[in-house]
């Protein structure tokens, strides 16, 4: 055994009924490194993580903390013996004082010092360079500095090793940059930080391992430096990356044959967005663009009716439509998955099955249910089709990794047999296999003849299958974008105000 | 249904049937003549039709109270004296028709059935629309109810003193069951029939896991609320038919007492969540009759008529604990703990884990359904 391992995990096995989710997997932390945790949905990634903190009994295998073996029974535990967890979504209270959170549920006294404590709190801040005032309300701060402040809550409880459940998700570049700076100080103190992300590039930014893992298997212990990031995906996937490079953009028809499958004009909202026309031709590919808040999703729902529409004609297919409510754009043919999964796509109870038929069954009324038979012939199809990792149409879907829940809303718009498709975050939070196939799909269901706008906060992605980006800020359209030699540098411009 | 799904329904049902397995076997203890059954002029009589009779109206609420608490993630306060009201209505439109004879009786209750929907409409809405809190919006009726009941009577206890209504609370001439019995399982054929013909389970399970999301999908969540609310006023209009028949008088004070809290405690008992999202009516129905069960066990134990309440709740607490995700999450590890020690030695692959799950407990469960 190492001694500058602070964590050390050996054959970690972990059985859930008919999954074996880890499998004798192997993980060493040193002390001030930062270790990346990769793998797909699925991968076994946060099992080992939950393992690791005492929310999962091991099945088998030994821990130790810095050569001491542990045999955590409790996260409680875990965090007592200074392992430090940091999650995607931020548990704190956004309504008391910064400091407060930092300390909140820790003191041995029944009543709180509070000189104290924020004097303790602006102590850590400082040292950190976090830039908050410890009596600032929680909730007036920016994601990036919550971000922060959970970790300062996790490194005050005297922690070693520090884990950051995907913690640069919800920020933007900037921030991410704040956050970077905050892990490298805290390497240099010497705690191991484990990193789990999607996006390989922050990887690279500032990983020094990199530990693989598969199906609940472990593929490999590398260092970052000497691992080419394709080698990294293929790793990953369990296949080499040809895939990615072969996506082919779809060519919408020439001008003179297209058809306005949806077009509306002066469309508005009452979730804020101006009026604006917008329109979408059959077979092809656009997207909303713009930095989160700049009224994206916004447009998209607006289309769906998912916000109350305050104004605009609609027509479809040439014909003048009224569109007030979701259900009457299913009726017109129109699909929309929704950029928040959990909160507004999947129904967490409810079987695969039924999420999958929903809409359909929704469309075709309330007194005509399908028999089961017909359900199951339709889950079952795409349950096939799009690959989705379930153990049986009757799971409830909340018990799917997010790629697999994202495929499931895709099959749910995927059976009304859409003509319009809107795809809001398709890709968000779920592994690059997944994505890769998505990408596909879009692809796919445009040469078939389906219209998609999709949207993405990875510019990439947009570029590559988009024929069209409509360029959004502050809630308008400030510009669009066609053409076969999209660029990143175009868009950046058009946002940036230079107009096209 | 395919074995997961059966599996998934069995879990849920078995605490309701262990429990009435359980106060079943006190009762034959007490006395190995618990299930015999003696003919009184021509119907049947004994601890079992007693028990199917005495829950009759508690059975009915229950239905409805799932499907409210399912959609609406919360609880008809009101259903007892929804009830009240309704059977008041019912018996003066009867003594106000003249003669008896079965169609007066059929239109009176046509007539209570649709103020019960107005009740349901008129909870319904401010719970949809309004967004009322459930249990804060059927307090309003709670509270006012039985005023209303007593002055739609406008005098004390109205008699309803017939041969045809005596026989839809008793026996009907000829037939072998008692007729609440027979209401009782048309009514709940009848829902049957209409869940499996209408979506609403699906919708009342969307809307109560993610209202969000189900509207999304093209559902209207207040509609399906509202449709859940009406469906329980029909519900109590039934209840309060069958519990003013039994009883051939009107009492608004008493009728329905204290109802509707154990029509909540069936749904729960039924594995329900109060919730809201997926639901099992038969857990509910079960639930009921548990609960009727478990009164008339009290009382056969000899215990005195003031003191059964308490005992009750006892019961229903340690039911309730037991039924507890903290408790099961425990017994669950238990589990797990002696399965790997039987397994120890054996690789752990999934037909090992299979067949310890065929060995789990909760198997006994599926042969008693």
């Amino acid at each position: 055994m190492r001694s500058e391992n602070v964590l050390e995990m050996q054959g970690i096995c972990k059985a859930f009924p008919g999954v074996k989710a880890l499998q004798n997997v192997d993980f060493a932390l040193r002390k001030g490194e930062i270790h990346a945790l990769m793998g797909e949905n699925g991968a076994g990634k946060s099992t080992l993580v939950k393992v690791m903190t005492g929310v999962y009994e091991k099945d088998a295998g030994h821990i130790a903390i810095e050569g001491k073996p542990v045999h955590f029974k409790s996260p409680q535990e875990a965090q007592n013996s200074g392992i430090g967890t940091v999650y995607q979504e931020i548990t704190l209270c956004p309504n008391l004082t910064v400091a407060e959170n930092m300390f909140i549920g820790r003191g041995r006294y029944a009543f709180v010092q509070w000189k104290q404590m924020n004097a303790r709190a602006t102590k850590l801040l400082q040292s950190l360079g976090i830039p908050v005032r410890p009596t600032q309300e929680l909730a007036s701060c920016s994601l990036a500095v919550q971000q922060m402040i959970a970790i300062a809550r996790a490194i005050d409880m005297d922690c070693k090793i520090l884990i950051l459940d995907e913690p640069t998700s919800s920020l933007d570049e900037d921030e991410v940059n704040k956050l970077f700076a905050l892990m490298r100080e805290l390497k240099s103190r010497g705690v191991g930080i484990i990193f789990i992300t999607h996006f390989l590039d922050q990887v690279y930014e500032i990983s020094d391992r990199i530990t693989v893992l598969r199906n609940g298997e472990l593929i490999g212990e590398y260092e970052a430096s000497s691992l080419p990031q394709f080698e990294l995906i293929s790793k990953m996937m369990g296949k080499a990356l040809s895939d990615v490079a072969t996506i082919k953009k779809h060519e919408p028809p020439a001008t003179g044959q297209r058809v306005a499958v949806y077009e509306a004009a002066a469309l508005s909202s009452d979730a804020g967005v101006r009026p604006f026309d917008f329109s979408i031709q059959k077979g092809e590919v656009n997207g909303f663009i713009g930095l989160l808040g700049s009224g994206r999703s916004e447009s998209a729902r607006a289309i769906f009716a998912a916000d109350k529409p305050t104004g605009g004609d609609i027509k479809m297919n040439g014909t003048s439509v009224k569109i007030r409510a979701p259900l009457h754009a299913m009726k017109q043919g129109i699909g929309y998955l929704p950029e928040d999964r959990k909160g507004d796509g999947i129904i967490a109870e409810l079987s695969v099955r039924d999420n999958i038929i929903l809409a359909l069954q929704v469309m075709k009324g309330f007194f005509k249910p399908f028999s089961r038979k017909q359900a199951e012939a339709f889950s079952n199809q795409f349950i096939q089709s799009l690959n989705i990792k379930t153990p049986s149409a009757n799971t409830p879907i909340k018990a799917l990794s997010g790629g697999n829940q994202q495929k499931v809303i895709l099959a749910r718009w995927l059976l009304t047999k859409p003509e319009y498709l809107i795809l809001d975050e398709p890709t968000r939070g779920i592994d690059i296999g997944t994505k890769v196939e998505i990408q596909k799909l879009v692809l796919k269901l445009a040469e078939d003849g389906v219209s998609v706008t999709f949207i993405s906060s990875e510019i990439e992605e947009m570029l590559r299958t988009c024929s069209r980006l409509i360029v959004m800020k502050d809630r308008q359209i400030v510009g669009e974008l066609s053409g076969m030699n999209l660029t990143q540098s175009d868009v950046m411009h058009v946002i940036a105000g230079g107009g096209v | 249904m395919s074995i997961a799904k059966a599996k998934a329904q069995g879990t849920q049902l078995f605490l309701p049937l262990s429990v009435l397995a359980i106060l079943i076997v006190i009762n034959l203890i007490k006395g190995a003549d618990y299930f015999s059954m003696s003919v009184i002029n021509g119907a049947l009589y004994g601890n079992i039709p007693n028990i199917l009779f005495g829950a009759s109206e508690l059975v009915i609420l229950a239905i409805g109270m799932t499907l409210v608490s399912a959609s609406s993630r919360g609880q008809d306060i009101s259903v007892g004296v929804a009830g009240a009201i309704t059977s008041a209505v019912f018996v003066q439109v009867l003594l106000n028709s003249g003669n008896i004879t079965w169609l007066t009786i059929g239109l009176s209750f046509l007539v209570s059935c649709a103020v019960g929907i107005a009740i349901g409409a008129f909870n319904g809405s401010l719970v949809a629309i309004f967004k009322v809190q459930p249990m804060v919006a059927t307090l309003i009726l709670f509270t006012a109810g039985r005023s209303i009941a007593f002055m739609i009577d406008g005098k004390l206890s109205p008699v309803l003193a017939n041969d045809l209504t005596s026989q839809l609370g008793g026996v009907i001439p000829g037939v072998p069951i008692q007729t609440p019995i027979i209401l009782t399982v048309l009514f709940i054929a009848v829902v049957a029939l209409f869940i499996k013909t209408t979506n609403l389970k699906l919708y009342a399970e969307s809307v109560g896991i993610n209202e969000k999301a189900a509207r999304l999908n093209g559902i209207d969540p207040a509609k399906i609320k509202f449709l859940t609310y009406m469906i329980l006023g029909l519900c109590s209009a039934v209840a309060g038919f069958i519990a003013v028949t039994k009883a051939g008088r009107h009492d608004s004070v008493n009728i329905l007492k204290f109802v509707e809290m154990d029509a909540i405690l069936a749904v729960a008992i039924g594995g329900n969540a109060l919730s809201g999202g997926t639901f099992s009516i038969a857990g509910s129905i079960i639930g009921a009759y548990t609960i009727e069960v478990l009164s008339r066990t009290l009382l056969r134990l000899e215990v005195g008529t003031e003191t059964i309440k308490a005992f009750k709740a006892a019961f229903i607490i340690v039911l309730m604990i037991i039924a507890s995700p903290v408790v099961r999450a425990y017994a669950a590890k238990a589990l797990r703990w002696v399965r790997s020690r039987m397994h120890e030695g054996i690789v752990l692959d999934t037909g090992a884990l299979e067949a310890a799950a065929a060995s789990n407990p909760n198997a006994p469960a599926k042969k008693e359904e």
